[in-house]
């Protein structure tokens, strides 16, 4: 049990070793997101002024898919990993269904989101 | 073109009693006890919401090739090849429509032009060089959706009709590029990742 524990420990020091590049995320953000989202305007997505840290489905004015709509979960870092490495999973029925796959990448989109208040 | 004519026989036997699928339809199937059943139609309800998200794509590079034509900014030998590059785009909304009505869905309407020029802050565009800045960069986030909503289609024939548009998308961005004076990519496998 002992060991178990500290495996989970360092899976979850790896987890956090990458140091997020909020830079390198909005240059990531430029090639990967923009062709459905953009900052300050809802297109294909909603917009993602403000997302870090708001409610899911609340972006004014965004049609939601019913799933997201009545997930009622708040988009903080751990949530916005998991939604981005497997949005179905966390939320089935959603609708976006783009994944990130690599860890850094990532946190370093999260750490770009996050400077987009 | 029908992208849905791609989709395995198998496939289409079972679309074809599923071509009414709706979320009930799981739900009645998974209380009548038949969870293959609902699995299968949960599975195309969400190769459905991935065609949507692809056509919504369409429509707006429709309409931004549209806003671009408009302009009166492009030049003559340019202006033509955004027709053509817009004729491609109307040629896999046409293809996206017809396969999500196949698989039971309903094609994600279109906006208006006054819509997307507000999202894409089509008052922005100054020059010839900012309508085709503009135009590679949703063709490059397109090709980047594309390649990224590939793993998640249950039917590997929409998976290969995923990667035949941005395939499109590449190509249109590719030439985009060089018009604007861009460089080619450095690395390899830079699109996708």
């Amino acid at each position: 049990m002992r060991s178990i524990a500290i495996l989970l420990f360092c899976a979850g020091v790896g987890a956090t070793a990458h140091a997020a590049d909020a830079e390198r995320g909005k240059a990531l953000y430029e090639t990967r997101c923009i062709g459905c989202h953009s900052i300050d305007a809802n297109r294909i997505g909603p917009a993602h002024k403000g997302v870090f840290g708001r409610e899911a489905g609340r972006a004014k004015d965004y049609e939601y898919s019913p799933a997201l709509a009545n997930a009622h979960i708040v988009w903080d870092a751990n949530l916005l990993d998991r939604w981005l490495a497997d949005p179905e999973q966390l939320v089935p029925g959603q609708r976006m269904n783009y994944s990130v796959p690599e860890v850094a990448d990532r946190a370093d989109l999260i750490a770009y989101l996050r400077t987009q208040r | 073109m029908d992208c849905s004519d791609l989709i395995a026989p198998a496939r289409r036997t079972f679309l074809g009693r599923a071509g009414k699928a709706t979320l009930s339809l799981a739900a009645f199937s998974l209380i009548a006890g038949n969870e293959a059943f609902a699995q299968g139609a949960a599975s195309t309800m969400q190769d459905v919401n991935i065609l949507n998200v692809a056509l919504g794509l369409e429509h707006e590079a429709i309409n931004a090739y549209q806003l671009g034509a408009l302009s009166g900014l492009l030049q003559k030998p340019v202006l033509d090849v955004a027709v053509q590059f817009q004729g491609h785009h109307k040629g896999h909304r046409d293809a996206l429509a017809a396969t999500i009505r196949k698989l039971g869905g309903t094609p994600v309407a279109e906006k208006s032009l006054d819509e997307y020029a507000r999202a894409l802050r089509a008052d922005t565009l100054k020059s010839q060089g900012d309508v085709l800045d503009l135009a590679a960069r949703l063709e490059l986030g397109a090709t980047n959706a594309y390649l990224g909503v590939i793993p998640a289609f249950k039917d590997s024939a929409l998976a290969k009709v995923a990667a035949r548009l941005a395939a499109d998308e590449t190509m249109h961005w590719s030439i985009l590029a060089s018009a604007l004076g861009r460089p080619m990519p450095m690395a390899a496998l830079s699109f996708g990742a």
